[in-house]
């Protein structure tokens, strides 16, 4: 490196990437340090669902303010992003679920996303592979598909245009505020962000992150099977209760005609190894809801690991325990949808400006303070 | 002679040889071009033997049945070109 | 299927694979009292080598251990695909009808080997195929008779082919072989040590009648609409042009080591690891035949009684085949040495030549990315259905990339049967 940069970035990852390209564009002088392939980490483990959600009111706060600015982005996206703005449908079972389900729709059309309650032959007919009869469906027909590993380099290509460098296959060992060290050689610069996702804590200790296992099974080329992404309303609930083993229905169509099935979640530390218990219950959840899957051909299984915190919320903002230490990690399973929110966020910090978002729910000292509490 | 069977490839009613694999009946059969690729160009079978997938087929409505590996059954219903 | 019931087979030893190797480990295992399962993509055992539709096809040494497995008591499983395994000795098999558990102590894998294709322009016109496509077709029961035939690529398959295609009518104008004279005559000069080999050799010369066989000559390019009417060919110095209806070209064979990276067992310069006893580094699992390093059906089936008897714990027979096996190794060394592949085969490919066939992924793409994790990432080469089997070995042997991670399942599984795939309680 020629001269000191303005900021290094840790990770390559669609948040890291995100980041990089908010600061380099805001004139920062920025460098990406990447510990594998740019993009090649939890960012190309995921489905790329863009999804507004409401578990909590930041947490729609984030997500909704972030599916704005995808819909923008979304134009100039090449087509390798494979960008589909398919929408998500969500369905529910049982008439048990069914105020759950007005629930949620009055939620979004309160707070402005357009979100349209089907009852059971309105979802047979959006999604013709359901089994009928379900009781009801939501669709949020704003919400869209991506493929991050592309979305990524397309980032990262144009915080290079506005002097961003980019280190693959570079590990950071040790941050030490403003510092990074990288194979015994100390690089200083302005600042740090600390955007290595699920190993974000390794470089950070005390970071409330842990790695979160996922699996996905991609399929091969149905075109049509499915037409929206396809989540089931206890989805939420799975993903919301941190401590047990779960799994979900969810389906999304890829622009290929492919089929990606999820979801698990599950607390194993790093071990990535596929596990097939857990891989057959979650495709058995997956048949309840679209019985046709059984017979369709499964390509590939893989895993990847979520950046979770204990409040399902991420870390954005200043990490006060050490000097010109910046935090953009914990996206769990939102990190796709939520990276260019949080990259509009940490930018706007970092320069001294007010975020159109209130970033308080998402700084970093808040969770840090309760998980030492 | 050899015991013939009749088959339907793309609609069309085809006599093949009994107890070939799928894949050397539509070879036989004039029908090189089992299927057309994800970028649009013909493919036909390179391996023979189910490891290069480029012999895909539908048959009785079930897409991506690999033709070397099927026996020709009388009756069944190949579409190829997909 | 979705309520998870799926039938189960127990054995004392399950077989992957029923060629040579897989035959000869089932009917000393077999043989030694073990209940064997024998698991096989064919619609009946033999393998590539021993792809029949009637016995009457086949050499007397394939229809001697034909009998023997049919008498052994082996069960059999055709038709039936290997989509998952775990080293304690269970496979996910999927075969007609519905998916299967096979639950054994110990495996063999006897997974054969797949042939090597290095992409040049031209290469995914149909009625290109391989050199053991062409022969797999045609002991499917493709009769190719009155065609036009270019066979080109490398190794002693060639000459085998050529001869088949020509007995069953097909008019073959070349066989190219890469190598240089200089490279395999010094080879056949020192066949007279494998008498029977040489005497192979010369029926299939007198076999192909009038074709020109080219040393140092290879394909550079093929043409045609929808399918391919002429070969480019080239001996470094002149290039000319054959008019074909089909044309077969490969490179030598690829061990399909897939099943024991997914089990773990060890591969070193792409042959999986054993010991004396055929015993790979996971204990309780064997490897026989060409995953081990190609050979042909000769080591194959030594190794395969070798994996048999050592499964069944009859040390003595493991011993006494040690010497013949090693006879039998170092003719096959010296057969890969003679054959080596050529420089120019790298530089074959153009930009636009398609080599990911399933993703339709071309050359020029390929050579901006490092690796082939990068590849796969951002080119989709690999992702296919055919897993990487067909591109991988090339860009190995173009760019230097090694293979990818081997990952269930180890081939394409319906949706229902990776549903079924439910560990014993306990177990991780």
């Amino acid at each position: 490196m020629s001269r000191r940069p303005d900021a290094i970035v840790v990770g390559a990852g669609i948040v890291g990437a995100a980041c990089a390209e908010a600061l380099a564009r805001e004139g920062l002088r920025v460098e990406v340090l990447e510990a594998g392939i740019a993009g090649g980490g939890t960012t190309a483990a995921g489905m790329g669902h863009i999804v507004v959600m409401d578990d909590s009111e930041a947490q729609f706060a984030l997500t909704s303010y972030s599916r704005r600015l995808w819909s923008e982005l979304a134009a100039e996206l090449p087509e390798n992003c494979e960008f589909l703005p398919c929408g998500t449908l969500w369905v529910a079972e049982e008439e048990a679920q069914l105020e759950a389900l007005r629930a949620k729709a009055a939620f979004y059309t309160a707070r402005g996303v357009e979100a349209e309650l089907l009852d059971a032959r309105g979802v047979a007919e959006a999604e013709p592979n359901l089994r009928t009869p379900l009781a009801g469906g939501l669709l949020v027909a704003g919400d869209g598909v991506v493929y991050p590993p592309a979305v990524a380099r397309y980032l990262l290509a144009r915080a290079r245009e506005h002097g961003a460098g980019l280190r693959e296959g570079c590990r950071v060992e040790r941050i030490e505020g403003r510092a990074v060290l990288v194979g015994g050689e100390r690089i200083e610069a302005g600042l740090v962000v600390n955007a290595a996702g699920a190993a974000a804590a390794e470089l950070t200790p005390g970071l409330p992150i842990m790695p979160r296992k996922g699996h996905l099974v991609v399929t091969d080329r149905y075109p049509g099977f499915c037409r929206h992404q396809v989540v089931e309303l206890g989805y939420l609930k799975s993903a919301h209760v941190l401590t047990s083993e779960s799994v979900a229905f969810n389906v999304q169509p890829r622009a290929t005609g492919q089929l990606l099935i999820g979801s698990s979640r599950e607390l194993v530390g790093w071990d990535a190894a596929v596990n097939r218990r857990l891989v057959g219950q979650m495709l058995r959840r997956a048949i309840e809801f679209m019985p046709g899957l059984a017979s369709l051909k499964a390509l590939r299984v893989w895993t990847g690991f979520r950046p979770a915190t204990p409040d399902k919320l991420p870390l954005i903002g200043r990490w006060e325990e050490a000097d010109g230490l910046w935090i953009a990690a914990g996206h769990e399973g939102l990190g796709i949808t939520t990276a260019l929110g949080t990259a509009r966020i940490l930018a706007d910090l970092v320069l001294g400006r007010t975020p159109e978002l209130d970033p308080a729910p998402y700084a970093p000292g808040r969770v840090q303070a309760e998980a030492t509490a | 002679m050899s015991e013939q069977v009749e088959i339907q490839v793309n609609g069309k009613v085809v006599r093949v040889r009994a107890g070939v694999s799928l894949a050397a009946a539509l070879l036989d059969a004039g029908e090189p071009v089992f299927r057309r690729s994800v970028g649009g160009s013909p493919r036909g079978p390179l391996c023979g033997m189910g490891v290069c997938f480029e012999c895909r087929v539908t048959i009785d409505g079930v897409a991506h049945r690999r033709a070397c590996l099927e026996p020709v059954v009388p009756g069944m219903k190949v579409v190829t070109g997909g | 299927m979705a309520d998870g019931v799926v039938s189960r087979i127990e054995a004392d030893v399950a077989v992957v694979g029923a060629g040579p190797a897989g035959i000869a480990a089932a009917v000393r295992a077999a043989e030694s009292g073990l209940r064997v399962v024998v698991v096989d993509e064919g619609f009946r055992p033999g393998g590539q080598i021993w792809r029949h539709r009637t016995p009457d096809a086949l050499p007397p040494v394939a229809r001697r251990w034909l009998g023997r497995l049919e008498r052994s008591g082996a069960r059999v499983l055709c038709q039936a695909t290997v989509v998952d395994a775990a080293p304690e000795g269970r496979l996910t098999v999927e075969q007609p009808g519905a998916p299967m558990i096979v639950e054994a102590g110990k495996l063999v894998l006897a997974t054969g080997a797949r042939e090597r294709y290095l992409p040049f322009p031209g290469w995914t016109l149909p009625n290109t195929v391989g050199v053991g496509g062409a022969q797999a077709l045609l002991k499917a029961g493709a009769s190719f008779a009155g065609k036009r035939v270019v066979v080109a690529g490398s190794g002693p398959l060639l000459l085998a082919v050529a001869a088949g295609l020509a007995e069953a009518g097909a008019r073959v104008a070349v066989v190219a072989e890469q190598a240089p004279a200089a490279a395999v005559l010094p080879f056949l000069v020192g066949l007279w040590r494998w008498p029977g080999k040489l005497l192979q050799a010369a029926g299939y010369r007198a076999a192909l009648g009038g074709a020109r066989y080219a040393w140092g000559t290879w394909v550079v390019r093929a043409s045609g609409d929808d399918v391919v009417r002429e070969v480019t060919l080239t001996d470094g110095r002149r290039t000319w042009t054959e008019p074909c209806d089909l044309l077969c070209v490969g490179y030598g064979l690829v061990p399909n080591t897939e099943l024991a990276r997914l089990l773990g067992c060890a591969v070193e310069g792409g042959r999986v690891v054993v010991d004396r006893r055929q015993e790979t580094t996971v204990r309780g699992v064997y490897c026989a035949g060409e995953p081990t390093g190609i050979g042909g059906a000769e080591v194959a089936l030594l190794e395969g009684e070798i994996a048999g008897y050592a499964v069944a714990g009859r040390e003595g027979e493991v011993t006494s085949r040690a010497t013949a096996l090693a006879r039998a190794r170092r003719f096959a060394r010296r057969l890969e040495a003679a054959f080596a592949l050529r420089e120019e085969l790298r530089r074959l490919p153009d930009d636009e030549t398609i080599v990911c066939r399933c993703e339709d992924v071309c050359y020029g793409r390929l050579r901006q990315e490092r690796s082939a994790r990068s590849a796969k990432l951002f080119t989709r080469a690999g992702m296919g259905p055919c897993q990487g089997r067909i591109c991988g070995p090339a860009l190995e042997f173009m760019l230097g990339w090694p293979m990818q991670t081997v990952r269930a399942p180890v081939a394409p599984a319906t949706v229902a049967t990776l549903s079924d795939i439910e560990a014993p309680q306990g177990a991780a």
